[in-house]
């Protein structure tokens, strides 16, 4: 192997991060809208489901669904209250 | 607009006559779609990805009901799942032609330089240091790990790719990929414990001045 500085830092640092209870993508994924509907109404998500929260700082591709989802569901909260 | 408790989603979508139902649940899932996707797609084709993508996720909605357990809205559970149809299909456009090969043979690493001393000479010491240790973990890694998982972690970590291509291109799926990475990540933890080595100490090596 001969990797670059920077991608051996990041596979140290995912090393470090490495914990049992960490959840998969397809775990996260069953609780995102939850996670979502928490967030939007302002509420502390991250006390609530601390391993989603946890999941999306280490998955690029499930933040940014998590990110779009969010989006969407602030947009139609606008859009749908009165006056 | 009249707005459906979760268990009049449920009743109506399941019941024989529910194309009104259908019908409803598909505009309301394009709806998200739109907002989802606005500002990351090109306008001239967001209107066609949204309907699209809203036909194929009320499919998938429908096969997967009696997965809903109630923890969210029905519109919000249903939009995740329009979501995630819709970034698969963005991310196999954007990334179809790129293969992990071309990506590897861009990060293949050279002798590490930190920015803060471009312009003056490391001292020869801090450059053995940090030598060393990148030669020894990676020297770890490939006593550790499979090839695929090393194969895995340096091009998910390299973090050009999104994680469901790499699966793509690997012959397995998101979530599997995620299991091999964390199995790896684990098997690393421990074989640094074993040599009596802390990530964050060698973190420090990356950062020391």
């Amino acid at each position: 192997m001969n990797l670059k500085p920077d991608v051996l830092k990041k596979v140290i640092q995912s090393i470090a991060n490495a914990h049992p209870n960490e959840l998969d993508c397809d775990t996260c994924f069953q609780q995102i809208d939850r996670f979502a509907e928490l967030t939007l109404a302002g509420k502390p998500a991250d006390a609530a489901l601390p391993l989603v929260q946890e999941h999306l700082a280490h998955c690029h591709d499930c933040q940014e669904e998590f990110e779009a989802l969010l989006a969407a569901l602030k947009a139609i909260k606008q859009d749908d209250s009165p006056g | 607009m009249i707005v459906k408790s979760n268990q009049e989603w449920l009743a109506a979508l399941r019941s024989q006559d529910n194309e009104q139902a259908l019908e409803e649940l598909r505009r309301s899932l394009e709806r998200g779609l739109h907002y989802a996707l606005a500002g990351g797609v090109d306008d001239s084709q967001l209107e066609a990805l949204q309907e699209d993508i809203a036909q194929d996720a009320v499919v998938k909605v429908l096969a997967n009901l009696d997965t809903f357990r109630g923890e969210s809205q029905f519109l919000t559970w249903a939009t995740k799942i329009a979501v995630r149809l819709a970034f698969s299909e963005l991310r196999r456009k954007r990334w179809r032609d790129v293969s992990i090969e071309a990506l590897q043979k861009e990060d293949e690493g050279q002798e590490y330089t930190p920015a803060f001393l471009a312009d003056s000479s490391p001292s020869p010491e801090k450059q053995a240091s940090l030598n060393g240790m990148m030669n020894m973990v990676q020297q770890m890694m490939e006593e550790t790990l499979s090839e695929r998982q090393r194969m895995a972690l340096q091009t998910v970590m390299a973090g050009q790719m999104p994680l469901e291509e790499i699966a793509r291109r690997m012959g397995t799926n998101r979530n599997a990929l995620y299991k091999l990475l964390y199995d790896a990540r684990l098997r690393m933890q421990k074989r640094l414990v074993e040599a009596g080595l802390s990530p964050q100490d060698l973190l420090a090596i990356f950062d020391e001045k």
